[in-house]
């Protein structure tokens, strides 16, 4: 039992190191760069963008992520389209941080007092100038506490990966266990990997938000 | 050197500005007083088109806008150029040190190079008193400091008016004399402003017209000792009676 524990922990580390934390990082990445464009289309004067960034929220929050998943790997060939596991998993984390986190900016944007939108324009500022210097600056940091939660999820989230056979943690754990019959230590083990991950996240959350509060006033 | 014709401001079916006209000279001080609500604010914010004015024209030297017809974005931008605004909360950016906030304006909007930018918004630092103060954050600054490095933001646009919408009623009471020196200065200096206050010492001491406006028109004005001492109108003189 020791032994197993100790013999599967280098497989399932490098599932982490290979997939799991690539997976997360490159997905927040490429979902945040959605997330901002999508909150200042939603707050655009622009009617069809507005449609457009609502509709995708929409949809993306209102259907469960495993779905998309299958949808993006098991349904796209029927039309031609075929992904590998990794890039159909980065994707659909993707859209999915996109989504949630475009109402997090948003949020963040409306949050920020009329009067900094006024103070852009009175010294002859255009919009988007305010948005980019002033007003996006200041909501990024009224936006990390909700972000950073959402990267946490993430790492958790990216376990549904396994699913469509990317060979992540979770995945690396369930072919261990299959193979010599004790799923519940393997799976305990992938537990505490995933908690040991989302344990230290959290330090450095903790950290951040207490650099960004002075700047708060 | 400003016009104001005719100029309205209505907020849906209210109506908060009913036609003022009014002509500033150069170098002149103008105080606005009047009762909360009067709309104090509104004309200035229409002066820096942060209002859209409902009617009427403003023209400062040989710009004109005129409400009557749609205005472009490009030629209210331009316009607004031509005025500062001072606002009573400040509005200094919380992100960006003093020195930043003076420098945004120059550096993104007139395109000045980093090096001079920063050489002007010091010197208009120094100019407002906080030579030593340049690196610090709004949130490090006391109200009076934050409202000096909103004036010297406004100026470093190089306006040809300063406008100022109660600049220090949000201020400690010891901390409102540091403001306005810096105001008098600036007066002293010729610059054109119009100042909405309830200061009544300085509108006695540096304003060249006092008006006097309420509902939405200017009702009475004239020098200050004229309105300070000898109002012709009812309602200037019940409203000054408040300040006795
Ligand atoms: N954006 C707005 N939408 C609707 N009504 C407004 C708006 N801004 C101002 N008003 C109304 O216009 C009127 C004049 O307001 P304004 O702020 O100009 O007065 P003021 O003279 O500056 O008052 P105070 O001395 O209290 O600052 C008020 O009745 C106010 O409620
Ligand atoms: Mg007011």
């Amino acid at each position: 039992m020791y032994n197993l524990a100790e013999s599967s922990l280098i497989p399932l580390l490098e599932g982490a190191l290979y997939y799991t934390i690539p997976l997360t990082i490159i997905s927040f990445m490429i979902g945040l760069t959605l997330a901002v464009l999508s909150a200042v289309a939603r707050i655009s004067t622009i009617k069809f963008l507005q449609t457009l960034s609502r509709i995708y929220v929409s949809i993306i929050r209102g259907t469960p992520l495993l779905v998309q998943l299958f949808i993006i790997f098991y349904g796209l060939p029927n039309i031609g389209i075929t992904l590998d596991p990794f890039p159909s998993a980065i994707i659909g984390f993707s859209l999915n941080v996109g989504a949630y986190g475009s109402e997090i900016i948003r949020a963040s944007i409306l949050s920020i007092p009329k009067g900094q939108w006024e103070a852009g324009y009175s010294i002859g500022m255009s919009y988007t100038r305010i948005l980019q210097r002033i007003i996006l600056p200041q909501a990024a940091r009224v936006s990390v506490p909700p972000l950073s939660n959402t990267f946490i999820s993430l790492v958790k989230d990216t376990s549904l990966a396994s699913l469509v056979l990317v060979t992540e943690l979770f995945r690396k754990a369930q072919q261990i266990a299959a193979k010599e019959y004790n799923f519940l230590l393997l799976y305990i083990e992938a537990a505490i990997i995933y908690w040991v991950i989302c344990f230290i996240l959290s330090l450095f959350q903790n950290k951040i938000e207490h650099r960004l509060e002075r700047f708060i006033s | 050197m400003i016009s104001i014709n005719g100029l309205v401001k209505n907020f849906g079916e209210l109506e908060v500005i009913k036609g003022i006209d009014l002509n500033i000279e150069k170098g002149k001080i103008v105080v606005l007083i009047g009762p909360s609500g009067s709309g104090k604010t509104t004309f200035l914010r229409c002066l820096n088109v942060l209002e859209t004015p409902t009617e009427g024209k403003i023209q400062i030297d040989e710009n004109v806008l005129d409400f009557s017809r749609p205005v472009s974005k490009k030629s209210v931008a331009q316009f607004r150029s031509l005025t500062g605004m001072v606002f009573q909360s400040y509005n200094l950016f919380p992100h960006m040190t003093a020195l930043g906030n003076v420098m945004e304006g120059p550096v993104t909007v007139k395109k000045i190079p980093k090096s001079e930018a920063r050489k002007r918004a010091e010197d208009l630092l120094q100019k407002v008193g906080l030579a030593d103060k340049i690196d610090f954050y709004p949130f490090q600054l006391s109200g009076g400091q934050q409202q000096r490095v909103g004036i010297a933001r406004a100026l470093a646009m190089e306006p040809k008016v300063m406008l100022f919408d109660e600049p220090t009623s949000a201020l400690d009471p010891e901390l409102v004399g540091e403001v306005l020196r810096v105001m008098e200065n600036l007066a002293k200096e010729g610059m054109t402003m119009i100042v909405v206050t309830h200061e009544m010492r300085f509108a006695k001491d540096v304003a060249d017209e006092v008006i006097f406006i309420d509902g939405g028109y200017i009702i009475e004005r004239g020098h200050p000792d004229q309105i300070f001492n000898h109002p012709k109108e009812e309602r200037t003189k019940q409203f000054l009676s408040v300040f006795e």
